[in-house]
């Protein structure tokens, strides 16, 4: 097991292929045309209207939450796999921005819930009930986190914690699948409208703007706290 | 040693430790039986017996976390968590004797609060039956592991339930699924699936909660 000492500094700037400034211009070139496609190309829906338009938007951060949680778990088993401090940070980002996205999942649907069905929460929409349950599950990751000091044992714990999400994931999704049988007896079924055309460019657009959103993000949250830790290493030397 | 000798060998020191300073079986009895009261009060009058089901499987869950608070107090109060650490055996035994040791209060508990429970509100079935063995299981399994963690920080017990409830919502579906549906079985099989699969990765990655 590699102890955590000088030898280890981190290197301040990794060799990345993308650079910052050129995500950040992505993710802004994408989500402008994002929105651009969303507000003034694509039709209303036949069914719900003008604000069927938000789903662009709530499925696809959804799908990047997911991909963060992913990410997350992934570094986290890369983590206990290596014992790479780098990955434990990587993996903490990652939730971190997986935990931001979900906010916005649980805010959009909420908002989308209220439009269409006329209530703030239904307990009988599966997505958001699941994300409910992620939001509590990945709010304590943090509590968990900052209850513990730096150091490999706060590492392998949120790397196992990080683990189980990936797990609680598909166990949920099932859990809350059965539950609507016998919490809710009527299914608000999204019989969606044919799916094609506009409707399909605008969501693969919006959908990869909020990756690239989400990938940036990521990578600034890192830089920042990568920049952190060497600072209090240099500091340490110093005093 | 073997390991299962190894586990049998731990999980009969947390039970003696138990029998002889009674300190969690007790309470958790104590507090299921106080819990049925006041749902009773909490209920309304003509509220039928499907709520008090679901009422059940939220005093086994909350009876469980207050064991599983006390789950690892004699370790850190002692001190001896270090040296069960260094100790010749497969860390994973330590879970697997401590989950093991908790199954066998809550076991206790419920065979106590499961009568208390059909004098107080309504009968119970075999599938309620089978359905509280199965979730015991993954309750016991997550929560001992879950509670590894928590004593290990600050927090402490404050940590346990905020890190426990969220893992434990697919076992209260899977357990009032299994009291209150019609058709059983596809509950059923959904506890046993968490059992497996939790179980499993708590035996697996133990190792990283402990070692350091």
């Amino acid at each position: 097991m590699r102890s955590r000492g000088p030898a280890t500094i981190l290197p301040l700037v990794r060799p990345y292929r993308i650079s910052l400034p050129a995500l950040a211009a992505a993710s802004f070139a994408l989500v402008t045309l994002a929105l651009a496609l969303v507000f003034f190309v694509v039709p209303n829906d036949a069914d719900q209207g003008f604000s069927q338009r938000i789903f662009y938007f709530h499925v696809s951060i959804a799908l990047t939450a997911y991909a963060c949680f992913g990410l997350g778990a992934w570094k986290a088993l890369v983590h206990l796999w290596r014992r790479d401090p780098r990955a434990d940070l990587e993996s903490y980002v990652a939730v971190h921005q997986g935990l931001i996205f979900g906010s916005l999942v649980l805010v959009t649907g909420s908002i989308w819930a209220k439009i269409s069905w006329g209530h703030w929460w239904l307990w009988s929409e599966n997505q958001l009930v699941l994300f409910l349950v992620l939001f509590l599950f990945y709010a304590a990751y943090f509590m968990l986190r900052f209850s513990l000091d730096p150091g490999p044992q706060r590492a392998n714990m949120s790397a196992v914690y990080a683990l189980f999400g990936v797990v609680l994931i598909p166990v949920s999704f099932l859990a809350i699948r059965l539950a609507q049988r016998f919490i809710h007896p009527v299914v608000f079924t999204r019989h969606g409208p044919s799916f094609g055309g506009w409707m399909l460019v605008a969501y693969c657009v919006a959908q990869a703007a909020m990756l690239v959103l989400a990938y940036t993000l990521y990578r600034v949250e890192l830089s920042g706290k990568r920049l952190d830790a060497k600072l209090r290493e240099l500091r340490e030397v110093l005093v | 040693m073997n390991y299962v000798s190894d586990v049998r060998a731990l999980a009969r020191k947390d039970i003696l430790l138990e029998l002889r300073a009674r300190d969690t079986l007790p309470a958790m009895v104590l507090f299921v039986v106080a819990v049925f009261v006041v749902f009773h009060f909490a209920l309304p009058a003509r509220s039928s017996d499907l709520a008090a089901h679901g009422l059940l499987w939220v005093a086994i869950v909350f009876t469980a976390l207050l064991g599983l608070g006390r789950a690892f107090v004699p370790e850190r109060e002692q001190r001896t968590f270090d040296a069960l650490v260094l100790a010749p055996c497969d860390r994973s035994a330590i879970w697997l004797a401590k989950a093991l040791a908790m199954l066998g209060f809550l076991v206790v508990a419920e065979l106590v609060a499961l009568p208390a429970f059909a004098l107080f509100f309504s009968g119970i079935d075999g599938a309620t039956i089978a359905g509280v063995a199965l979730a015991d299981l993954g309750i016991c399994a997550v929560g001992t592991f879950v509670g590894a963690m928590a004593v290990a920080t600050r927090a402490r017990d404050l940590l346990l339930p905020l890190l426990f409830l969220p893992l434990a919502i697919p076992i209260v579906i899977g357990g009032v699924g299994a009291s209150v549906a019609g058709d059983p079985g596809r509950y059923l099989a959904f506890l046993a699936l968490y059992d497996a699969l939790f179980g499993v990765l708590c035996w697996a990655s133990f190792e990283y909660v402990v070692a350091e």
